[in-house]
């Protein structure tokens, strides 16, 4: 692999971890709501 | 008769790790507005009061339902999508991604969906999320498209759920209103599909999909076009006439659907000749997208403006 692709690698991943951890995040956050909304209801 | 089935499941093996954008496109996203429109508009129209913060995460399943069915469909459709050059830049055809990824992504977004919407919403809307993904995934992409040339009109039935679900998810019941909001999209699809088609039917026929105008010819789709048209006609007034919608919408429809009838006219009616631009064709695909639009809107303030949904 050249250094290149390795390059092109490594901010590949990166890009889909951050992605995700923003996915997660705001999943958290809407189960978050979910939960009070259903509490209060 | 029908052409030889081609789609097998893909084999394309990707150099690289994915980037996210690959994912999101997996999704469909132009599609997906579409059916995260008319979800919305079906939860905001049904009667009933639903809380915000539920109606957004019921729109969320709805929207991550249509992105993990879409997802299914370029898994399996990846051979097909290769041969078309509207689609020959997807991620899977152009080897972004390995098939399983996106196989995984897509059974991922739609079990989660369902889950979610049965947690929080109604496990109803959850059941009827679950059957539009399996109708679209299965029904249409793996069985209709590839063997008959009636496949729009009755995979048209995947993309008609979004409205009912959204309404269900509100009242807990399927009633007439949403069912006749699920026909409206039903008898809408096939001429939106083949209006399309009619100028992109060099590709379907290379990639073997035996879309109308390649298998019964262009004379046929365009008669189908109009019959299509035409019915879409009383079945978008239907809402109005059983007293579930208001003048608004009422008046909204017989324009919108009247347009509509206008504009598949000269399309039913002409031959294309070599090097033909497909003008009509192109007005009236372009116009049925805005009909879709224009019509939900109409309905949504018909209901908030005269609190008229039955």
């Amino acid at each position: 692999m050249t250094p290149e692709e390795q390059e092109a690698l490594k901010r590949a991943r990166r890009g889909r971890n951050v992605a995700l951890g923003l996915a997660l995040l705001a999943f958290a956050a809407l189960f978050y709501a979910i939960t009070i909304v259903k509490m209060l209801d | 008769m029908p052409l030889p089935m081609t789609a097998t499941a893909p084999t394309a093996t990707a150099a690289l790790p994915a980037e996210w954008r690959d994912y999101f496109a997996l999704t469909k996203p132009r599609v997906m507005s579409l059916v995260v429109f008319t979800g919305l508009c079906g939860l905001l129209a049904a009667p009933g009061h639903i809380h915000p913060v539920l109606g957004f995460a019921a729109v969320l399943c709805i929207a991550l339902g249509a992105g993990g069915a879409g997802a299914l469909n370029m898994w399996w459709e990846a051979d097909i999508d290769a041969k078309m050059k509207r689609t020959a830049k997807r991620p899977l055809p152009q080897g972004r991604m390995r098939a399983s990824d996106a196989r995984d992504f897509g059974v991922a977004l739609s079990v989660a969906s369902v889950a979610v919407m049965g947690l929080a919403i109604h496990w109803l809307a959850a059941a009827i999320l679950a059957l539009s993904i399996l109708y679209y995934a299965v029904v249409y992409t793996i069985w209709l498209k590839p063997r008959t040339p009636q496949n729009i009109v009755i995979g048209g039935g995947a993309g008609a759920f979004p409205p009912l679900i959204g309404w269900v998810a509100v009242t807990g019941e399927i009633t007439a209103m949403p069912v006749l909001l699920f026909a409206v999209i039903f008898m809408w699809t096939p001429p939106h599909f083949w209006a399309l088609a009619l100028f992109v039917k060099t590709d379907y026929a290379k990639a073997g999909i035996p879309m109308l105008p390649v298998v019964a010819g262009e004379t046929a789709t365009r008669r189908q076009i109009l019959a299509y048209a035409v019915l879409l006609l009383p079945v978008s007034l239907a809402p109005w006439l059983i007293g579930g919608t208001g003048a608004i919408y009422g008046l909204a429809a017989l324009a919108l659907s009247g347009a509509f009838v206008a504009l598949a006219l000269p399309v039913a009616f002409r031959t294309s000749a070599e090097g033909d631009r497909m003008a009509p064709e192109k007005r009236l695909f372009g116009f049925s997208i805005l009909y879709l639009f224009a019509l939900f809107t109409a309905l949504v303030i018909d209901h908030y403006a005269l609190g008229s949904a039955a």
